[in-house]
């Protein structure tokens, strides 16, 4: 057991190491929302005026942005494991004593810590899109993208397992992520699209990472609710979803990853 | 007793045999090399030994634990430097080890003073800040020994530590590793292919097509080569051979005009030799035989043709082998 505890923090710690040592990364990976945040906002903000009862377009965007981070820092996890394979890092990992589920995990707690640092960027800007935040709402906040970043890099790890290039899992990721992105009500309320476009998001799990962390910012009253057969998801539900589903990837990647050997 | 036990040993990649049931033991303090060409079984043997891969015969006990059931114990046994890097060459070099002393749960006195004691001895105390993306093929590798050292391992696993690099820096990691037996105890286990590196060996096992064809010190497998090697040109090789032959009783190889054949005593043999030998001579020389020529006794080839065998034979089975590295 303490193999596997040490894996876990180690890995992690080295994953931070990496992300403040790459200033590319870490600055990039903080513009990414700010961008889509600035230009879909003031693109879209205008034309779209209000899409419920004190919700503007950028203030119902805003939590998805904030997903959407989550989501592309997590799958950094599965580019972080085919890249030490690739350069050789990997077989340090793997002849050192340390469990091999506590290196999946160690991956998957770095890129959560990173989605984390995210979000209190994003956080810090609140005041900027007229969404306010109080302690409260921060501490219901945190273990929801823990949640969310766990599970997300669960399936970035898992795919990872079976990819032997950086290319290919580049190529798989960028497949995966605009669609998952889209389709996930980030950028529209999921309830009014046309009903084949409902039922493709509410089939796309990240949907209810979305909500979650939407109602958190803005309430469940507001009307915009993820409903799945008339029944419209609360937040504990959703974030249960993501839990089951993160618990079922996580032993996925840690299969994959120790199958390996 | 033993610090390296191998019984039986074989491991199976589909329809090839990469390691066929192979023994030997390594003692404490020994430097013990692996010699033979690319694809022998060398690396794959290494991997089993540091519970990288699973055997599908035999046993492995290092440093008393077993390779299957006891890897973590193993795994804390033994230091590693492998053919390719496997630093993080985004992380400085201090930050590198660190998270080794880390994995390997070193205390904290203890590592930053190993630290301090390895850099000094690899010559990179000053460049410890440094990114190792800076540093050169042959900073990296001193890097690595350090690393592979950093945990006080009973055992030394090198696989070819010196490929690719320059013949100056081959000798200065040589210094090091000898140095290193000297002060720590340390047992060494290398591969390689380079003949003059397999003569720091205390023992070599010679290794073709995953076999080991010969176990013995170097200079053992010299004397078994059956003395020293004489080899003469002239204009009828083929005559000379023959004569040779219902001379000395021994058997002379041909290839264009040379005449090459094995004595026990070179340098008394050639004198008398050059003075009764019918045939014209175009030149003569009588040396100690080299490991290669111990490879060429043992195995019948020399070990460039066998590495274009193995090049042939991986290249054949390249399908087959998925997963050989992990």
């Amino acid at each position: 057991m303490s193999e596997v505890w040490r894996g876990t923090w180690v890995v992690a710690y080295r994953e931070l190491l990496r992300f403040v040592s790459e200033r590319t990364r870490l600055v990039g990976s903080i513009a990414q929302p700010l961008i889509f945040l600035v230009i879909f906002g003031a693109g879209f903000g205008n034309v779209i005026g209000s899409l419920a009862p004190g919700v503007n377009f950028i203030q119902f965007m805003y939590p998805g942005i904030i997903a959407m981070g989550v989501l592309t820092s997590a799958l950094m996890a599965g580019v972080s494991v085919v890249w030490d394979r690739e350069f050789g890092f990997l077989r340090e990992l793997l002849v050192a004593p340390l469990g091999r589920s506590g290196i999946v995990f160690g991956k998957a707690i770095g890129a959560c810590a990173v989605a984390l640092l995210q979000v209190t960027v994003m956080l810090a800007i609140s005041p900027l899109v007229g969404v306010s935040i109080d302690v409260g709402l921060v501490a219901r906040l945190v273990p929801v993208v823990f949640v969310l970043s766990i599970a997300l890099s669960g399936l970035g790890i898992l795919i990872a397992s079976f990819m032997r290039s950086q290319q290919g899992f580049q190529l798989l990721i960028q497949l995966l992520i605009f669609p998952l992105i889209f389709l996930a009500g980030v950028f529209f309320p999921v309830n009014q699209a046309p009903v084949w476009l409902q039922v493709l998001s509410k089939l796309n799990p990240l949907t209810y990472g979305v909500d979650a962390i939407r109602q958190i910012f803005l309430g469940a009253s507001a009307g915009l609710g993820v409903s799945v057969f008339g029944h419209v998801m609360t937040i504990l539900e959703e974030v249960a979803l993501m839990g089951g589903l993160g618990a079922v990837l996580l032993a996925g990647a840690v299969w994959g990853f120790s199958r390996q050997e | 007793m033993a610090i390296i036990e191998v019984k039986g040993l074989s491991k199976r990649f589909g329809a090839i045999e990469a390691v066929k049931d192979v023994s030997f033991e390594v003692q404490p303090g020994e430097i013990f090399g692996f010699l033979g060409p690319n694809g022998a079984g060398k690396t794959t043997t290494i991997n089993i030994l540091c519970t990288l891969l699973s055997p599908s015969a035999g046993s492995a006990r290092v440093n008393g634990f077993d390779v299957v059931h006891q890897r973590s114990e193993v795994r804390r046994s033994i230091g590693l430097v492998f053919q390719q890097t496997t630093l993080d060459e985004y992380l400085s070099a201090d930050q590198n080890l660190r998270f080794h002393a880390y994995a390997y749960a070193m205390p904290a006195e203890l590592r930053e003073q190993r630290m301090t004691e390895l850099m000094q001895m690899v010559e990179l105390a000053d460049r410890r800040k440094g990114s190792v993306r800076t540093y050169s093929g042959g900073m990296k590798r001193r890097l690595e020994i350090a690393r592979g050292l950093l945990h006080h391992p009973k055992v030394l696993f090198l696989d070819e530590p010196t490929l690719g690099l320059d013949p100056q820096t081959r000798r200065h990691i040589w210094d090091y590793l000898l140095r290193l037996r000297e002060q720590e105890g340390l047992t060494i286990f290398l591969t390689t292919h380079y003949m003059d590196e397999a003569e720091y060996s205390d023992r070599i096992a010679v290794i073709d097509n995953g076999s080991i064809v010969g176990l013995d010190t170097p200079d053992g497998l010299k004397r078994g080569v059956g003395g020293d090697l004489v080899t003469l040109r002239t204009t009828d090789a083929g005559a000379a051979a023959v004569e040779i032959h219902d001379r000395y009783h021994v058997e002379a190889a041909v290839r264009d005009d040379t005449v090459s054949f094995t004595v026990p005593n070179g340098e008394e043999f050639l004198p008398e030799f050059v003075k009764s030998f019918n045939h014209p001579l175009a030149s003569i020389s009588v040396r100690r035989p080299t490991l290669d020529d111990v490879f060429l006794h043992l195995t019948g080839r020399e070990i460039r043709d066998s590495e274009l065998d193995a090049a042939e034979q991986l290249r054949a089975g390249m399908g087959r082998r998925r997963g050989m590295h992990p």
